[in-house]
């Protein structure tokens, strides 16, 4: 009897044992740094620098008044708000025309699927510079001959193709909403692939009876889109919607891709910030405002998903 | 409608070039189905039948061979433009929609002259239900409902733009053997009360005789035998539409025929007027053996089963091809194991000869050939 105890007691700390590598790197690197936030963010004024000379901080709330109060954060999360209200439904509704076109291929379609899935396994930081070459306004070099000679981005120079005027897209003096549509350009084409995937995998795994039922009624194409594609098609569109959400409000290696670690056009610093943004440029002597604004980005992500899940729960199909 | 199909045949190609060859699916089909009949294509699998029953509906294209309904050549119209109603072997409805908006929705897809008024559309939709009884549960999802009242969902679906033609791919084999019985009259009924030329497919012999007005034996792609049910089990062409068609199945001897008489091992079993000596094969339906203390065919008994009104008597015999001979009996015969032998006379128009090399039919006697053309 005694012996059958004994083993039941180690079969239930078996478990605990296999688990704890895993366990013990989540509590370090995860558990403890969100703990370790909230108590900052809580912690009036805090910084590293004063807490290691062995400063007392108050708790109170200074720390997120003072994160709301200040432009800059404002900025922030304008620029955040609005990428995220752009991209979102624009790359969701391309990847979900994209994707529904890649299934109808038969000629090299593994071949075609692997050419939009590239964008993914490509670093965003390269991509971003590409891309800024692109929309450069004007890139100068020494000639062979020493003399200068100038060239358009290629976007400027497809535009002058067109007899239409060059737009100073990214380059210093550059309007606020021609930054935003380059952003909003790139970040679209850095998020297709993953989506295509998601939905490709989606449209692949729906019943061909549905469409061959569909089609024996004699629905259109636009129907059978809408009407059986789109709902059958829901769960998955419900999690690209709410992870591209998530990844909105994080957004911040794009920015720096075109713009540089500026965060904006040349002499305009910080224009076009991001919440996580903030956070990294608080980080250095303000941890404590950069824990509350983490604290508020975490909320805001937190509600908007709520928001997501509650709807789609009301319009996605299972 | 009048459904013709005229020499039909559909070739698969092989699938990669370097190995395989190309499949015959199904093999010069000519048929005229009869308007406003029931028709079961019945089959094991692989032998066509689902393929000839898309390429009705237009789902696939045949690879040569014409399709008409009426005078109407539909070989090159798409599935929409033929007016036919498919119901799927698992149904395919929709899963997000409604009984209701999954019965309506081939009416919403109508556009122009076509298009009816949204209230006809909704009454047409609850006559539909109310032909198959489902009237109460249209506001039910099809994860709702059970697999049965999934089966009449699809049939109103398919039935309430008026097809011309029905079409069932295998209606009863996702539902339980109590339910299945059930559904195959109600199949019956509607398509009795709708008068709707109603060609289904299916590999079970028994549900395909019990409803069919006319059966169409396939094998491997090629038509074996038509005919009404009674007469195709009755009169087989060959060995095959024998073997398929019965429960219990046929019993099937290797035989020989000497001198007009019939020889099962060493006995003469049965005269056989008119067929010419030679090896056969012979299928003997299990209703036509006949206990009696003097017949010629002599088993040993290994058991037998009691089943109320009848018995079945498992026994063996030297020339069987099958382990056991399956014979069923009156009960009043009073046959029990340990009687150890029983002896049987043979009813003649139960007994099929083949022949061994062909194994089509050899008639004998007062047998002959049944024709298909008085129906």
């Amino acid at each position: 009897m005694a012996e059958v105890l004994k083993k039941i007691k180690f079969e239930k700390w078996k478990g605990w044992l296999y688990l704890s590598p895993a366990i013990i790197l989540l509590l370090i690197f995860t558990v403890w740094p969100i703990f370790n936030t909230i108590r900052m963010a809580f912690l009036e004024d805090f910084n590293t620098l004063q807490a290691s000379r062995g400063a007392v901080f108050e708790i109170g709330f200074k720390n997120f008044e003072k994160v709301i109060g200040y432009k800059d954060f404002l900025t922030c999360l304008g620029n955040t708000m609005i990428l995220c209200v752009l991209t979102v439904p624009l790359s969701t509704i391309l990847a979900l025309v994209i994707a529904v076109c890649l299934n109808s291929i038969k000629f090299l379609s593994r071949f075609i699927q692997t050419i939009f899935f590239l964008p993914y396994v490509t670093n965003s930081i390269a991509i971003g510079m590409v891309f800024a070459a692109m929309f450069n306004i004007v890139g100068s070099f020494l000639g062979t001959d020493n003399q200068i000679v100038q060239t358009w981005g290629i976007v400027n120079e497809v535009l002058r193709a067109f007899g239409m005027e060059p737009i100073n897209w990214i380059n210093s003096g550059s309007d606020y909403w021609a930054n935003i549509w380059v952003m909003v350009i790139y970040i679209v084409w850095n998020a297709l692939p993953f989506k295509i995937l998601i939905l490709l995998g989606g449209l692949q795994s729906v019943n061909k009876q549905y469409y061959e039922a569909a089609k024996i009624d004699g629905t259109s194409r636009i129907r059978t889109f809408t009407r059986i594609t789109v709902p059958l098609l829901s769960p998955m569109i419900a999690y690209v919607v709410i992870t591209g959400f998530i990844g909105g409000f994080k957004e911040y290696s794009s920015i720096v891709g075109i713009f540089g670690d500026g965060m904006g056009p040349a002499g305009e610093k910080g224009k076009l910030n991001t919440m996580v943004g903030y956070i990294y440029d608080s980080l250095s002597l303000h941890q404590g405002r950069a824990s509350a604004a983490a604290l508020i980005l975490f909320g805001i992500i937190f509600i908007v998903t709520m928001i997501n899940l509650y709807v789609s729960k009301k319009k996605t199909h299972y | 409608m009048k459904v013709e199909l005229q020499n039909l045949t559909k070739i698969f190609p092989s699938r990669s070039k370097k190995q395989g060859e190309e499949v015959v699916a199904v093999n010069n089909f000519t048929f005229a189905i009869p308007d406003g009949k029931l028709v079961g294509l019945l089959g094991p699998s692989g032998c066509g039948k689902s393929t000839t029953l898309y390429m009705i509906s237009g789902l696939q294209k045949p690879s040569s061979g014409k399709i008409f309904f009426g005078d109407e050549d539909v070989t090159d119209l798409a599935p929409e433009s033929r007016g036919i109603g498919l119901v799927f072997q698992n149904y395919a409805l929709y899963p997000h929609m409604t009984v209701k908006q999954n019965i309506m929705f081939p009416l919403q897809n109508l556009k122009g002259e076509d298009r009816l008024p949204k209230e006809v559309m909704i009454e047409r939709a609850y006559e539909a239900a109310k032909l198959v009884q489902i009237d109460e549960l249209m506001d039910r999802k099809p994860s709702e409902l059970s697999g049965g009242q999934q089966q009449r969902v699809a049939i109103a679906r398919a039935l309430v733009k008026m097809p011309r033609v029905l079409l069932l791919d295998e209606p009863l084999s996702n539902l339980d053997a109590r339910l299945r019985l059930q559904t195959r009259e109600e199949i019956r009924r509607i398509q009795k009360e709708t008068g709707i030329t109603t060609v289904f497919v299916t590999h079970d012999q028994e549900e395909a005789m019990s409803i069919s007005d006319i059966i169409v034996v396939m094998k491997l792609g090629v038509v074996q035998q038509i005919g009404k049910p009674q007469e195709v089990y009755d009169d087989p062409k060959n060995l095959f539409v024998a073997k398929f068609l019965g429960t219990p199945p046929i019993n099937v001897f290797e035989g020989k025929v000497s001198g007009g008489k019939l020889y099962l091992g060493e006995d003469a079993v049965l005269d056989v007027p008119g067929v010419s000596d030679r090896a056969v094969y012979v299928g003997i339906r299990p209703e036509a053996f006949i206990p009696m203390s003097d017949g010629p065919l002599q088993c040993e008994i290994s058991n037998v089963e009691v089943m109320g009104r009848d018995v079945s008597v498992v026994s063996k015999h030297v020339a069987s091809i099958n382990p056991f001979v399956r014979s069923i009996v009156d009960a009043d015969n009073k046959i029990s194991v340990s009687d150890e032998f029983v002896r049987f006379y043979l009813k003649p128009h139960k007994v099929f000869l083949f022949d061994k090399e062909t194994e089509q039919r050899l008639y004998f006697g007062n047998q002959k050939p049944a024709s298909i053309e008085e129906m």
